[in-house]
């Protein structure tokens, strides 16, 4: 029963390919036209097609492997999801009214085309659908590695003296991660003073300053000094308005200004050299 | 004219969403930075109040022009189990999840105007207003 369907596709493939595209090119919008080229439609449309036909030489495995090659195409290409499903949709419509208007269907196969059908796309969809959710899947594990990687480095800049940037968003998981850091990194870099530049970071409500205060309290703990530097002014006067008190921590505006004062503590400062003569 | 729209707040990562709605709001208006931080704080707290104790809930921004002035409502709701004890929560340093108990008590201070509505069991509504001065 299949091959009523196929050949229909073998025969009317130009016929479909055309329509197919120009319904597209109408249900598309501005958003759309931007990222999929004409060209670029036209010829994935016609490999689309290429794949169905060769599918009854092919076996099953053979086709499988196409559709999945297809379907890594068009998430590679950006195609949205979307996108690519209505035009599943739209080229089983075609076809199915092209074999309608030529007679192939009739009253007697009526259900069993449309099974038919049904159980020729829905493969096709799956597939779609599934490379996508992998694609995506894979993208946000990759970025949150990513994001971990960058978390929560700690910089030994001088004997004695660590430098902790935070740039960017702190959740919990990365509060965590802060936390760890910094007391391995206080004990193995056998440091004096660490300080923990915030300069980077965009909000400072209460749950920040909460993480900050029990890093600097634990720290403290270790034996160690902590300081707070690159608070903008912005940020100070909302951890005023807010009410958190910092007072347990030595706070700088600047991280040069911590280094100083970090010298300062470990009994040492930068000097300048005197010009060397001849 | 109104203007109004909303963040779902169901994970940890849609406080940040509310925040960066919020801040782009606030510069369409015109807020400076310190306001803007002020706001973009107060949306912080409120969110995270709402996926620390509600579970889920949402936070809509809204801008308002009234009598020439123009400003900022976030309006923070969810239907979580609500606050049984108003004027504590409103104290500074009373928290029930260990944390600093600034939250709520700080929002008011960084915002013009605020007004909390709660239903034991049913859920909980803060508006908080911000002008532009």
């Amino acid at each position: 029963m299949n091959e009523l369907i196929y050949s229909y596709i073998r025969e009317n493939k130009d016929e479909i390919l055309s329509a197919w595209i120009k319904n597209m090119r109408d249900k598309a919008d501005e958003r759309l036209i931007k990222v999929v080229s004409d060209e670029m439609f036209a010829r994935t449309s016609a490999e689309f097609i290429d794949m169905i036909i060769t599918r009854l030489k092919d076996n099953e495995q053979e086709f499988l492997n196409r559709l999945t090659d297809f379907a890594e195409k068009v998430v590679r290409l950006g195609w949205p999801l979307t996108f690519v499903n209505e035009g599943l949709r739209l080229f089983s419509k075609i076809t199915f009214e092209g074999m309608v208007d030529q007679g192939i269907v009739n009253r007697d196969n009526q259900m069993d085309i449309v099974y038919d059908f049904d159980s020729f796309m829905t493969p096709m969809n799956n597939e779609v659908v599934n490379m996508y959710s992998q694609t995506w899947e894979k993208t946000v594990s990759l970025q949150k590695i990513a994001l971990q990687e960058l978390s929560a480095p700690l910089i030994p800049v001088l004997d004695r003296i660590t430098v902790m940037p935070l740039v960017g968003t702190i959740d919990t998981e990365r509060a965590k991660q802060i936390m760890e850091n910094l007391l391995q990194g206080v004990v193995k870099h056998r440091s004096e003073v660490v300080l923990i530049d915030i300069t980077g970071v965009p909000v400072v409500d209460t749950m920040v300053a909460h993480h900050i205060i029990q890093a600097a309290e634990a720290v403290r703990l270790v034996g160690a000094h902590c300081m707070l530097c690159g608070i903008r002014p912005e940020i100070a006067q909302t951890i005023v308005n807010l009410g958190i008190n910092l007072n347990e921590i030595t706070t700088k505006n600047s991280l040069q200004k911590g280094i100083e004062a970090a010298l300062e503590i470990t009994s040492r400062k930068i000097v300048e050299m005197e010009e060397m003569e001849e | 004219m109104e203007f109004q729209s909303c963040v779902k707040i169901i994970n940890e990562w849609d406080i940040v969403a509310a925040r960066q709605l919020g801040r782009n709001v606030a510069k369409e208006l015109g807020f400076g930075t310190v306001d803007q931080a002020r706001i973009t704080t107060a949306i912080s707290e409120l969110a995270r109040n709402i996926y620390l104790y509600a579970g889920q809930g949402r936070v809509c921004i809204e801008k308002l022009f009234e009598n020439g002035k123009s400003g900022l409502l976030i309006v923070a709701s969810d239907e979580g189990p609500g606050i049984p004890d108003v004027r504590k929560v409103m104290e500074d340093g009373f928290s029930t999840s260990g944390g600093l108990g600034a939250g709520l008590p700080g929002v008011k201070r960084l915002m013009d105007e605020f007004d909390l509505d709660t239903n034991v069991g049913k859920g909980t509504e803060i508006r908080a207003t911000k002008w532009l001065r």
